[in-house]
């Protein structure tokens, strides 16, 4: 069993090796879905994670995957789930925002409805259309570039 | 445990909060496949998603008030329909598109202030869950209220229908905003708001909504009631039985 100050940053660094199963360019920890992990005095590592959506259906599966990557690295893991503060897009980082791009997902938009923000993530073009509020996953709505036409998701800002 | 209510009174306010998300987010997932295009498909499972994974959230939360030990399962398949203290407005069928919208319109109406007043509950864990059905329920409202605008100021046949579809709920909708005695207690300790206090936004969102889309208020002369009592319209019970059939008939069954 690790334990000190190096402790933190490794299992940071294992946390960081997680993505989300339904948007896999991006980790846990670049969406903020882990917000804390620490270590108890049993030795038992506590992992703080909050939902991006209250009815998100991967949260269960990211559960599993944080207990079992800690696991193969020898350590006993809980995760616990907390809501205050609540998820927002803000805390995507800029890097995770490129990627997602890159990906073929828009990034969010600093405010919701500020529609004229959005890049296709095909053409770069700013001048989307919204389709539909949602999409495949309840953290993504469907839009359509009126310059090259090709529809795409994008991670909706709340 | 199989009474009305739980026993402290933050849990029975609790539970019904979840009833009104889990009976509203089943009737959701019933309309799945009906929707007029895919696009609304997807929109109606997501906010059907949304509505019971906030149910979860606060049944688990009355059960630790509780203290007796019951799942949120305990709570959404082993209570009878007597049990359910969900708002009568969530249990009303999908008659049709129109339906759908609008009671999704005139709950989400309700469901943006209660949010928002309850994320500054003195229940810190409470106070969480409603700062996220907060940000969700005002991503539904936008929806829905769009629709029923849509619709409303739409064609002949959708106005008709939609003006239709207001009037068939509307009866259901005072019960929404009746504060009640468990009320008044949470209240006293800023636990809760009194839903009587939520009224005013309600009717400002509500009336907002019917002008844009050209639709008549219905008058206030008929409103019925009950579901917070457990005294519910006959549609209820065909709501739970398929919910609820498998965890009665194999309890603890899990995929």
């Amino acid at each position: 069993m690790v334990t000190g100050a190096g402790t933190r940053t490794d299992l940071l660094r294992i946390l960081d090796t997680i993505h989300d199963p339904e948007i896999p360019v991006l980790t846990i920890s670049d969406i903020g879905i882990l917000r804390d992990v620490s270590v108890r005095g049993t030795g038992d590592v506590v992992v703080t994670i909050t939902p991006t959506y209250s009815g998100c259906p991967a949260m269960a599966q990211i559960e599993e995957d944080i207990v079992d990557a800690l696991a193969d690295a020898g350590f006993r893991a809980t995760v616990e789930t907390t809501f205050q503060p609540p998820w927002t897009t803000d805390w995507m980082s800029e890097d995770a925002r490129r990627r997602l791009a890159d990906y073929g997902i828009a990034a969010p938009e600093s405010e919701l409805g500020v529609i004229d923000e959005v890049l296709c993530p095909n053409c770069a073009a700013a001048s989307a259309r919204r389709i539909t509020e949602y999409s495949s996953t309840a953290c993504k709505r469907m839009l359509v570039c009126t310059e090259c036409r090709e529809p795409f998701d994008q991670f909706k800002a709340i | 445990m199989n009474t009305l209510t739980t026993s402290t009174p933050l849990g029975t306010y609790l539970t019904r909060l979840a009833d009104d998300n889990l009976i509203m987010g089943q009737r959701l997932g019933e309309y799945i496949s009906r929707a007029p295009e895919l696009e609304e498909d997807l929109a109606v499972a997501n906010t059907g998603l949304d509505h019971v994974g906030i149910a979860r959230h606060l049944y688990t939360l009355a059960g630790s008030i509780e203290g007796d030990g019951r799942s949120e399962d305990d709570f959404a398949m082993f209570r009878s329909e007597r049990e359910f203290t969900n708002a009568l407005l969530v249990e009303q069928p999908n008659i049709d598109f129109a339906h759908v919208m609008a009671r999704q319109m005139f709950f989400d109406a309700y469901q943006v202030p209660l949010w928002d007043e309850l994320s500054s509950s003195t229940h810190g864990e409470l106070a969480g869950i409603a700062a996220k059905g907060l940000k969700e329920a005002t991503y539904h409202l936008r929806r829905s209220r769009s629709w029923v605008v849509r619709l409303g100021d739409g064609t002949d046949e959708s106005h008709r229908r939609m003006q239709a579809a207001i009037d068939g709920l509307w009866r259901f909708t005072a019960e929404l905003t009746q504060t009640d005695d468990i009320e008044e207690q949470l209240a006293v300790d800023g636990l809760a708001p009194r839903s009587g206090d939520l009224r005013g936004r309600w009717e400002a969102t509500v009336d907002d909504v019917l002008e844009d889309s050209t639709l008549a208020r219905p008058d206030d002369d008929f409103q019925t009631d009950g579901g917070r009592s457990g005294m519910h319209t006959e549609h209820l019970g065909h709501i739970l039985a398929p919910m609820q059939w498998m965890q009665r008939s194999h309890p603890g069954l899990t995929w």
